[in-house]
């Protein structure tokens, strides 16, 4: 089902984005000409009436947005290895000994190499969606991995010891 | 005492009072409209002491105010607004101009202030306040309520509609025969609409006058700009507000928003001036026996608005609660009240138009702000619960 998300105008302070959710609740974003967000939830009795909002400010629209959109990506991959036969999604930890440590993504080659996608990283609890090529590994990234069984395991592999 | 001494003392005086008005009125959560009426009212004409020194530059300072309050609404928004709103809040436009000014009009009449005072008052219970509204839905976390767009969609076509509507006001206030009356009514709206079809079309172009990001110049630049149109505007007599208007909305993007910015302060200081100055001219004594049919007047206004705002509610597929909240929220009068009011008597029609109005403004602002939140109270929202759950069973 496509997700409707509807565009009100606020004559003089902005616009407004509803979403309504499949269980019928209403969460709104306002976005004040100035940049500034309410995220406003509506109320169950009386949906027309914003319960609470939430003033964000610039920044934390984008990290929360960030949150949001990386988990919706996630849940989609796994529901992905789920319908798709011969898909996977694996998350593989990056060992410490890795001789990626410090390196780019690019310099492992890892889509050439074993034709699986690093489709992002979750580092210090949040996430690198689609990382660049230029994305430098750290100690204790968590990198994400579509592909083939054989082709995970030979991202594992790659990453453990480098190119065979 | 040396008059340029005396003028700093009581003007210095006035603006202590008025912000520490402004802060009682934060603290109780009501907009400072009615306070500075009132500390006008307390001095000046009729009041404790005359204000002799500073008339003129509180004067000078009104007029100001009344040209940044309108630069100022024109700035807020763009031209996809105004015609969107046009569009989509045409019906609810006409309900609120056919209820709302009818009750003014017929009063007038009723105390034989003759045609144009008529007119005059019509237009006094017709806008509903920009300013106080916008403040309330914000302040209240209405904003993003369902109700919200169809309330400010009114209040922009109440703006929108004042472009025309002012410049006939002075028009007629000017006394003149029928047929050369019509006439300059003629002229004025023909001026509106054209000045108004190059803000719309060429904004652009006039806002690359304007250094978007230096702030000095471009405070200078759009002041002047707007004090120069409000000017020539009144030459022709069309009114000073409207030509600021209409400056206001011939500006967009960054220049509009960087513009709205240095203005504000300015706005406030001014338009401050302009509400404390309306109240120094209007006789307090006048102001108690106009006191019952302001209380009428308002009675009847609020409640055409309540209806005005459940209409437009109702149409855009908002509950009932959320009808309530509309209806409410458009009661209070403000700046447009007393500029009209103001143009009126300053051209010597019916000069007790002046305490009536500050009385109707004072009356609809205050109950208007309490009234905004009994949608909100526990008892109103059980009562409409109840009130549902009975019809549907």
């Amino acid at each position: 089902m496509g997700i409707r998300i509807e565009k009100v105008d606020l004559p003089g302070i902005g616009v407004r984005h509803d979403l309504v959710t499949e269980g019928g609740r209403r969460i709104s974003v306002v976005s004040h000409r100035d940049g500034e967000r309410d995220l406003g939830v509506f109320d169950e009795d009386d949906p027309d009436a914003c319960r609470n909002s939430v003033p964000l400010n610039d920044e934390e629209a984008a990290a929360l947005a960030d949150v949001l959109g990386a988990s919706v990506m996630l849940s989609r991959l796994t529901s992905l290895s789920d319908e798709t036969a011969g898909l996977y999604t694996e998350q593989i930890a990056l060992p410490t000994d890795s001789p990626y440590l410090n390196r780019t993504l690019g310099d492992t080659k890892a889509r050439t190499r074993t034709h699986a996608s690093i489709v992002a990283i979750v580092r210090d609890g949040s996430v690198i969606p689609s990382p660049t090529p230029a994305e430098r590994l750290r100690a204790g990234d968590v990198i994400v991995v579509v592909g083939t069984r054989e082709g995970l395991d030979g991202v594992s592999r790659l990453l453990a010891n480098g190119p065979d | 005492m040396h008059e340029t001494t005396l003028l700093l003392i009581e003007a210095g005086a006035l603006l202590l009072g008025m912000s520490l008005l402004g802060r009682l009125a934060n603290a109780i959560g009501i907009s400072a409209i009615p306070f500075y009426l009132l500390l006008g009212l307390a001095f000046g004409d009729g009041g404790f002491i005359p204000f002799d020194a500073s008339e003129e530059f509180f004067e000078t300072g009104s007029e100001i105010g009344v040209i940044l309050l309108l630069a100022l609404l024109g700035l807020e928004y763009t031209a996809s607004e105004l015609f969107g709103s046009l569009k989509s809040a045409r019906a609810a436009g006409l309900v609120d101009a056919l209820l709302n000014a009818l009750p003014g009009a017929a009063l007038a009449l009723l105390l034989g202030w003759g045609p144009v005072a008529a007119v005059a008052l019509a237009g006094v219970t017709w806008v509903s306040s920009s300013g106080v509204i916008a403040k309330l839905l914000r302040d209240l976390g209405r904003l993003s309520n369902r109700e919200t767009p169809g309330i400010l969609a009114v209040l922009v076509l109440e703006d929108l509609a004042m472009a025309f509507y002012l410049p006939i006001l002075s028009a007629l206030v000017i006394g003149l025969s029928l047929w050369q009356g019509a006439i300059s009514v003629a002229i004025a709206v023909a001026v509106v609409s054209v000045i108004l079809f190059v803000a719309l079309r060429y904004g652009n172009l006039v806002s690359k006058l304007f250094p978007a990001d230096q702030y000095e110049p471009l405070l200078l630049g759009v002041l002047g700009l707007t004090m120069l149109v409000a000017g020539l505007a009144a030459e022709v007599n069309v009114s000073a507000a409207v030509g600021a208007f209409l400056v206001g909305i011939a500006l967009s993007g960054r220049v509009a928003e960087n513009a709205s910015q240095v203005l504000t302060p300015l706005r406030d200081l001014f338009a401050a001036i302009f509400f404390v100055f309306f109240g120094l001219t209007t006789d307090a004594a006048e102001l108690v026996s106009m006191l019952l049919p302001a209380l009428a007047l308002a009675v009847v206004t609020i409640l055409t608005k309540l209806a005005t705002g459940v209409y437009t509610a109702r149409k855009a597929g908002v509950g009932t609660l959320g009808q309530w909240r509309a209806g409410f929220a458009l009661a209070p009068r403000g700046e447009f009240s007393i500029v009209i009011a103001g143009l009126a008597v300053g051209a010597g029609v019916a000069p007790q138009l002046a305490p009536l109005a500050t009385g109707y403004v004072l009356i609809t602002i205050i109950a208007g702000t309490f009234l905004a939140r009994v949608p909100d109270a526990a008892w109103f929202r059980e009562s409409v619960k109840r009130r549902r759950a009975r019809q549907a069973g």
